[in-house]
C-alpha cells in the first residue's frame, strides 16, 4: 500500500467517524513535524497528502507583471471554471527555485514558470520531472513544434511541461549616447568597447556571461573551443562594468536612471521601458540568446489538475492575454492561431513559427559544464 | 528521601526543557545538519553523493580564493564598525545627557529605522547616490559639477550602506554603557582639577567601553554575516563571504560545500564572540536590548 493510500484510508476512517477529528488533526500534525524534521517516509506521506489534495495546485513564476498576468488571466478564470485554486508564489530565479524544490518535499511545489530548456534538463538530472498526458492537453497541438522537440529529447520523448513563450536576451542601449548603426556594427563586442567603461551593465549569471563571452571572442557558444579565451572576455567585461545587475526590475532601472548605457536585457522588459518612453535600443546580435520559457509539472504533482491548468493556458485568448501583459511572444504557432494585433509587434516574435533564427542552450553542452563553469564564473566574477 | 532528592534534580530539568527542546530543535539539529552536509559531495547533477568525503574542506581551507573573499569581508565588516563607532559615540553621548522627556523621544527616534525594512534603506541609497539621484541632482543644479558623478556600486558605498544599516545597534550600546554611569564620577573628576574633555577622557570614556566593545562586536558580526547589501550597492567584484555562500548553495546547488562555507564564516565569528565573552561578557549586550 502506498503512502497516498494510507492517507486515503485515514481520511476514509475520519469520515466514516472511526477516528475523531482531533486523533485526525493529531495524526496529520505530528505526520507533517515529523517530516518536516526528519523526512524520510514520513516526508513521503507529507508528499502525498499534499499531491492529494485536488482543490488546489500550487504554482510560482517570477512575481511582477508576469504573474500578475497569470493571475488576471489564468488563474482566476481557471479557479472560477473549474473550482480548484491556483496558490501562488513567486521566485527571484530559476536557481533560488530549484534550491526551494530540493529542500521541499515532493508534491509541495506543483508547476513552475521555468526558463529555457537548461533547466528542464537539470531538473531532470535530478529526478524531478514528471510525464504528462497529452490527451488531457489537447491545445498543445498549438504550440510551435521546435519549441516542444528539445523538452522530449531530454525525458525520452514524454513531456514534464508544455512551452508557454519565448524571448532574447539580445543588447539594450541608450540611444541617446549608441545609435543604432553603431550597436548593429559591433554586435555583443559593443559590451567590451572601453569608450563606454564605467556605463556598461550586464546579467550576473554565469550562463549568460559565457554566451556573451563566446560570441565576444568569435566563438559557437554551443561549441566552445577556447574557454580560456571566454573567461578573458569576462574579466574584461567585468572591469568595465559599473554593475552585473540580478532581476528585470534592476535592469531595468539601471537604463531607465542612466547609470547604464548598454548591457545585455531580456526583450520584454526593454520592451516594456520603451513602453515607458525611454529612447531604449534593443538588438539581437549574429547568435544572439534565444530562450524559451515552459510551465513546468513537478514529479508528485495531482496530474489531472495540472493538466487541466496547463491545457486552460494554452487556450490562445489567455495565452495571448498572458502574452501580451508580459510582453514575450506566446509558444503558440502563427502558422495555427491568430495571434491578433499586439504579438507581431513584440521583440523577438518569429512570425514563420520555426524560430531557426534564434540560438539556444544546448542544454546536455551546457549541463556537462555546468559544475565547473558556474564555480568558474564566481571566480573571474571577483578579480581571479 | 531518595525519590525527593531525584525529583530535585530532575526539577531544573524539567523547566529547562521547553528552552532545551527550542534550542536543539532549532539550532543544535540544523546545525549537525549542517555538519553533515559539508562532508558530502555535490554530483554532477546536482544531486548530494552521501558519505564522508573532506573534498569540501580541503578545497575551502586551501584555496587562496576564499581567503582572500574572506579577508574582504573581514576588512569591510571592520571599517564599518570603526566608522560606527566615532560616529555612532556622539549621538550615544548626546541621548545619554539629555532631560528625561527629550530622551524617549530621541530614543523612539533611534528605533524607527528599524520600522522600514532593511531592504527598503539600502536601495533608498540608489535614490540618494545615483546618477539622477538626489546629491547629484542638487550640484548640478547649483552648478558645482557638470556632469553627474558616479558615487555608486563600489566598496565604498557598500560600507555606507552598511554603516546605515548597523548604526543603531551601536548607538544604542554605547547609549546604555553611558547612561549607567554615575555623574558623579565626571562632577567628581572636574571638582579635582580635570578640564570636560579630560574628564571624558579618563573617566567617562573607560567607563563607556563595554558599550562600545559590545556595539563593535554586534556590528562586526552583523556586517561580516551580510549578502545583500553587495548585491544592492557592490560592483561586480564587491563580493562578501555570505555571497559565496549563497552561490554555493543556489546557484551551483552544491550544499555540500555551502555548507563547509558557512561553517567556517560561524566558527570564525564564534572565535570572536568567545573572546569578547572571555574578557567583557555577553551581559553588555543584553542590556541594550532591555
Amino acid at each position: 500500500m502506498d503512502d497516498t493510500k494510507r492517507y486515503e484510508r485515514l481520511l476514509n476512517r475520519y469520515r466514516d467517524g472511526d477516528i475523531s477529528r482531533r486523533t485526525f488533526l493529531t495524526a496529520l500534525g505530528a505526520a507533517g513535524v515529523v517530516a518536516g524534521v526528519t523526512g524520510g517516509p514520513m516526508g513521503l506521506l507529507a508528499r502525498n497528502a499534499h499531491a492529494a489534495t485536488p482543490e488546489q495546485v500550487r504554482f510560482d513564476g517570477w512575481g511582477g507583471v508576469v504573474s500578475e498576468a497569470f493571475e488576471k488571466y489564468a488563474f482566476a478564470p481557471y479557479t472560477e471554471k473549474t473550482g480548484i485554486d491556483v496558490v501562488s508564489g513567486t521566485f527571484g530565479g530559476a536557481d533560488e527555485y530549484i534550491a526551494r524544490v530540493k529542500a521541499g518535499q515532493p508534491g509541495e511545489f506543483n508547476l513552475a514558470h521555468l526558463s529555457g530548456v537548461f533547466d528542464y534538463a537539470r531538473y531532470h538530472g535530478l529526478e524531478l520531472t514528471s510525464e504528462l498526458n497529452e490527451d488531457n492537453i489537447p491545445n498543445l497541438k498549438n504550440v510551435i513544434p521546435s519549441l516542444i522537440e528539445p523538452l522530449r529529447k531530454i525525458t525520452g520523448g514524454t513531456l514534464s511541461a508544455v512551452p508557454y513563450d519565448y524571448g532574447t536576451t539580445g543588447i539594450a542601449y541608450n540611444r541617446k549616447y549608441i545609435s543604432d548603426e553603431e550597436a548593429k556594427a559591433k554586435g555583443a563586442k559593443l559590451m567590451v568597447d572601453e569608450a563606454y567603461k564605467g556605463k556598461i551593465g550586464g546579467w550576473g549569471e554565469w550562463k549568460t556571461r559565457i554566451w556573451y563571452g563566446a560570441l565576444q571572442s568569435d566563438q559557437d557558444p554551443n561549441n566552445i573551443k577556447d574557454i580560456d579565451a571566454v573567461w578573458d572576455m569576462i574579466r574584461s567585461h567585468r572591469d568595465l562594468a559599473l554593475k552585473y545587475w540580478s532581476s528585470g526590475a534592476e535592469l531595468m532601472s539601471l537604463l531607465a536612471e542612466e547609470e547604464i548605457y548598454v548591457t545585455e536585457g531580456w526583450s520584454g522588459r526593454i520592451k516594456a521601458l520603451q513602453d515607458q518612453g525611454h529612447d531604449i535600443g534593443y538588438h539581437d546580435p549574429a547568435g544572439g540568446l534565444g530562450w524559451q520559457e515552459c510551465i513546468f509539472v513537478l514529479r508528485g504533482s495531482p496530474m489531472a489538475a495540472c493538466e487541466e491548468l496547463l491545457n486552460f493556458m494554452l487556450e490562445p485568448e489567455v495565452a495571448i492575454a498572458v502574452a501580451e501583459g508580459q510582453s514575450y511572444p506566446p509558444a503558440l504557432d502563427p502558422n495555427k492561431v491568430e495571434l491578433g494585433k499586439i504579438i507581431p509587434t513584440l521583440p523577438a516574435f518569429d512570425p514563420s513559427g520555426t524560430l531557426s533564427s534564434l540560438s539556444f542552450f544546448d542544454p546536455a553542452y551546457w549541463n556537462e559544464n555546468e559544475a565547473d563553469w558556474s564555480k568558474t564564473f564566481s571566480r573571474v566574477q571577483r578579480g581571479y | 528521601m531518595a525519590a525527593d532528592i531525584a525529583g530535585e534534580r530532575r526539577a531544573p530539568w524539567v523547566l529547562l526543557s521547553p528552552s532545551l527542546a527550542t534550542v536543539g530543535l532549532l539550532l543544535i539539529i540544523p546545525m549537525l545538519f549542517i555538519v553533515v552536509y559539508s562532508f558530502w559531495l555535490r554530483t554532477a547533477t546536482g544531486a548530494d553523493q552521501v558519505g564522508f568525503y573532506l573534498d569540501n574542506w580541503i578545497e575551502v581551507l586551501g584555496d587562496r580564493f576564499y581567503r582572500d573573499i574572506l579577508f574582504q569581508t573581514f576588512a569591510i565588516a571592520f571599517y564599518t564598525t570603526v566608522i560606527c563607532a566615532f560616529i555612532g559615540y556622539i549621538p550615544a553621548y548626546f541621548v545619554a545627557n539629555t532631560p528625561m522627556k527629550s530622551k524617549a523621544f530621541l530614543l523612539l527616534m533611534l528605533m524607527l529605522p528599524f520600522w522600514i525594512s532593511y531592504i527598503i534603506r539600502t536601495m533608498s541609497w540608489i535614490n540618494i547616490l545615483g546618477t539622477s539621484g538626489a546629491l547629484n541632482t542638487l550640484f548640478l543644479s547649483i552648478g558645482i559639477i557638470d556632469e553627474p558623478i558616479q558615487m555608486l556600486y563600489n566598496q565604498t558605498t557598500v560600507v555606507l550602506g552598511l554603516v546605515h544599516y548597523l548604526l543603531p545597534f551601536m548607538i544604542l550600546n554605547v547609549y546604555v554603557s553611558l547612561d549607567g554611569i554615575d555623574k558623579n564620577l565626571t562632577e567628581a573628576a572636574q571638582s579635582l582639577g580635570c578640564t570636560g574633555w579630560q574628564a571624558f577622557r579618563e573617566v567617562t570614556l573607560p567607563l563607556s567601553m563595554p558599550g562600545l566593545a559590545a556595539g563593535s562586536l554586534l556590528c562586526f558580526v552583523l556586517a561580516a554575516g551580510t549578502y545583500i547589501t553587495p548585491i544592492v550597492l557592490g560592483g561586480p567584484r564587491d563580493a562578501m563571504f555570505a555571497n559565496l555562500v549563497f552561490e554555493a548553495i543556489v546557484t551551483q546547488l552544491n550544499w555540500p560545500l555551502g555548507s563547509a562555507l558557512s561553517l567556517v564564516l560561524l566558527a570564525l565569528l564564534g572565535v570572536l564572540v568567545v573572546i569578547y565573552t572571555r574578557y567583557l561578557g555577553v551581559d553588555q549586550i543584553a542590556k541594550s536590548f532591555k
